[in-house]
């Protein structure tokens, strides 16, 4: 019964929503603080409860032969028409099982979290309601077996988003975040929705099985054109480009960082941002088949990861940082799924999911303790004041920047390794520039933070205070996670150096769901593996040495660097002006086409009607007039009219 | 006598009646000079039956006497009624059904 995994979440959503948010716990004389206590159990119960059952469901896979491992439930069926039937049925398999253990047990972390960082807050019901219906809606996406309903979840987490990014929608910037996060999306789900019409068309089914089964099948691939298997990948990774936060509908993403830091963290870095990825790889056999798809999505891929990397370097909002980061370690991932490499992909979402919830949490609680102040300028030195906090930041950072034997590195060096191996040259390279700036953005933001002298003004100074064990027992596991979450997809090499054959049980397992393998071996490589990993910690060292130069050795030339690179430095400030340019593209013309067309509206159309009316409107004023009530009046007007009828039968019938 | 002159006593008749009742402004007066336009009505009814030798003409004639009684007592009713509220039977001051 692996419905019940999306059940629970529903189910804890819907106590929370009918008893507690909408105010009938309060009516029948609840007090307020058994009320949060108690949202906050059963939502934290109901992902826990989906979280121990996948779980279950993914030992029983394991246990599977490794060409079986699929679970199937129908439930009933959702459109019969005709030939042509969706049926409402959920898939538990290789791929599904690894996203749906990360989106349960991150989710029930973060909800942990959640109810000490939002302890003081009015909201706390509601809160606790949109996160559940946030985590069903994500295993929708994630477990459904057809196109339409991974749509059905694909929507349902974009207003969830909307929800909780707007949470706090009495600050009207907050609530825009919302609306933008929402409309940048809609965006992207345009082309998603496109992309299965086409499939529909082509394959005349938008069940998984029948689709692929058939994309994969020679016979039938002959009759259809490679230009629109390249357009189906195109058209899917527009989609994955809106919620996955590429370029170029990137910008939602920082701004959602207005919602609660949790709430970041939950769909920011671990959920459903990695949609996008997850849906990509599970129609890798289009883009396998496409080397024009792969080559647009790999060169959107490393463009959006420099990017947002170039970005990240110089915001001071301690979660913007983290938002670009996101955004540049998401370019990571579609790099990899657009060489093919479509397990090392989903190995870095998976790591990525454990030491970016980390850092998002970990921010969080600086904010916490910092009564609210996310500008870190005005931090520093917090690392004595904070300490659990400030060492497992500083794990999520090495993680994050790619150090041997944390997670990070062994995924990361997974992407860099196909992008060589597979003959992208230039996005390597490019790819490899990234590394250095992750590495040096994220020791600068743990620098700035929790190192150097303190710049925390004094009126907050007396408060910062840790955060509570149910904010800090969550990082601490995430801290675990990210230390030795890289391990079970330890690069087969390495694993050989040790003597493990094999020791890249992650890629094993996944590749049961990825249907075509196209790793090309190249003719001869001038760097061998060794050197390759050797690369990229050399450039993540390079990165963390720059930023330790520059924030802690000598913290005063970090502005001359500023002044130095004077254009630059403030165009990357700005975020290279995309948002501007945006307004200036897109929003300025089309508020002048709807002056112009509102005046149309005004002045013609609403004019044309209102003049009827008012025509209408004289006539029966001067006809009322007639009506006297004075009855010899209506007497001398039946007969002056009868006697009118009278004379035009007479003259006309010719009696 | 041919019909003719039946007829024409008929017109006047009815044009007397319906001059009262737009002129006057007495209601007895003028539900009498309905009574008058309705008796010119029988008498040209009457008239064409003689003439024509048809029995059709009485009837309608007894038949619209009938009514006019009927009516006259309902008529009456309301006139009383309206006299006792207003202690006016001028026609013109009731001018309640205004637009």
């Amino acid at each position: 019964m692996i419905v019940w995994i999306i059940l629970f979440p529903l189910i804890g959503a819907a106590i929370n929503g009918l008893l507690f948010t909408s105010g009938l716990y309060k009516k029948y004389g609840g007090d307020e603080h058994t009320e949060h206590s108690a949202s906050g159990i059963i939502a934290s119960g109901a992902v826990l409860l989906s979280a121990i059952l996948s779980t279950y469901y993914f030992i029983q896979l394991l246990s599977m032969d490794a060409s079986q491992r699929q679970i199937i439930q129908e439930l009933f069926v959702w459109i019969p028409s005709g030939d042509f039937t969706v049926s409402f049925e959920f898939m538990f398999d290789s791929l599904s099982s690894i996203m749906a253990l990360v989106i349960t047990w991150i989710g029930f972390l973060i909800h942990i979290y959640s109810t000490g960082y939002m302890h003081h807050d009015k909201g706390y019901a509601k809160y606790f309601t949109y996160l559940n219906i946030f985590v069903f809606f994500m295993l929708i996406l994630v477990l459904g077996n057809n196109f339409p309903l991974m749509f059905v979840g694909w929507e349902g987490v974009g207003l969830a988003s909307f929800l909780l990014i707007g949470f706090w929608y009495q600050d009207n910037e907050k609530a825009y975040a919302g609306r933008k996060a929402f409309i940048v999306n809609r965006i992207g789900d345009f082309g998603f929705i496109l992309g299965i019409f086409l499939i529909f068309y082509i394959f005349d089914s938008v069940n998984y099985q029948e689709v692929f089964g058939k994309a994969l099948d020679p016979t039938y691939m002959e009759a259809v054109p490679a230009a629109v298997i390249t357009t189906i990948g195109l058209l899917l990774f527009v989609g994955a480009v809106g919620k996955s936060a590429q370029f170029p509908l990137y910008v939602w993403l920082p701004d959602a960082m207005a919602g609660p830091t949790p709430v970041s963290a939950l769909i920011h870095a671990a959920t459903m941002v990695t949609a996008g990825a997850y849906m990509m790889a599970r129609c890798n056999v289009f883009y396998s088949q496409s080397p024009t798809a792969q080559m647009i999505v790999v060169s959107i891929a490393a463009f959006t990861a420099i990017l947002a990397a170039s970005i990240a370097l110089t915001q001071n909002d301690i979660k913007k940082v983290l938002a670009y980061s996101t955004v540049s370690q998401l370019g990571y991932m579609f790099m990899a799924i657009g060489v093919g490499a479509y397990a090392a992909g989903l190995f870095h979402l998976v790591t990525h999911a454990f030491f970016k919830a980390l850092l998002f949490l970990g921010s969080g609680s600086v904010i916490h303790a910092m009564s609210d102040e996310q500008d870190i300028r005005k931090m520093g030195g917090l690392r004595k004041k904070i300490p659990i906090t400030a060492i497992t930041f500083l794990i999520g950072t090495f993680a994050i920047a790619g150090l041997p034997f944390l997670s990070g590195f062994f995924s990361k060096d997974e992407i860099l390794a196909a992008l060589y191996d597979r003959g992208y040259m230039f996005h390597w390279i490019v790819a490899l520039i990234t590394v250095v700036l992750t590495a040096l953005y994220m020791l600068r933001l743990y620098l700035l933070t929790f190192e150097g002298k303190s710049r925390v003004p004094e009126s907050i100074k007396r408060y910062v205070h840790e955060s509570p064990y149910s904010m800090t027992i969550p990082l601490m596991v995430l801290a675990v996670l990210s230390i030795l979450g890289g391990y079970v997809g330890v690069p087969d090499f390495m694993g050989k150096a040790i003597g493990i054959e094999h020791s890249n049980y992650f890629e094993h397992y996944v590749s049961a769901s990825i249907y075509l393998d196209t790793a090309v071996e190249y003719g001869h490589h001038f760097f061998g593996h060794w050197a390759l990993a050797g690369f990229s910690v050399g450039c993540a060292a390079l990165g963390m040495f720059i930023a330790f130069y520059l924030y802690y050795i000598k913290p005063s030339s970090s502005e001359n660097v500023a002044k130095e690179f004077g254009p630059l430095y403030k165009a990357s400030y700005n975020k290279w002006y995309v948002d501007e340019l945006y307004d200036y593209i897109f929003v300025k013309p089309f508020a002048y086409i709807s002056g112009v067309f509102s005046k149309f509206d005004l002045g013609f159309i609403d004019g044309a009607v209102n003049g009827v009316a008012a025509v209408l409107k004289d006539t029966a004023l001067t006809l009322q007039t007639v009506q006297t009530g004075v009855i010899r009046n209506y007497a001398m007007l039946m007969a002056v009219g009868a006697a009118v009828i009278l004379t035009i039968v007479i003259l006309y019938q010719g009696f | 006598m041919g019909v003719e002159h039946y007829l024409v006593l008929s017109a006047m008749l009815f044009v007397v009646g319906a001059y009262g009742v737009i002129v006057r402004k007495n209601l007895i007066i003028v539900l009498m000079c309905l009574e008058l336009m309705l008796n010119s009505a029988n008498l040209a009814f009457v008239a064409f039956a003689r003439a024509l030798g048809d029995m059709t003409g009485h009837v309608f004639m007894i038949m619209s006497i009938t009514v006019a009684a009927a009516e006259v007592a309902v008529g009456l009713a309301l006139l009383v009624s309206i006299y006792s509220h207003r202690e006016s039977l001028d026609i013109d001051l009731l001018k309640l059904l205004k637009g």
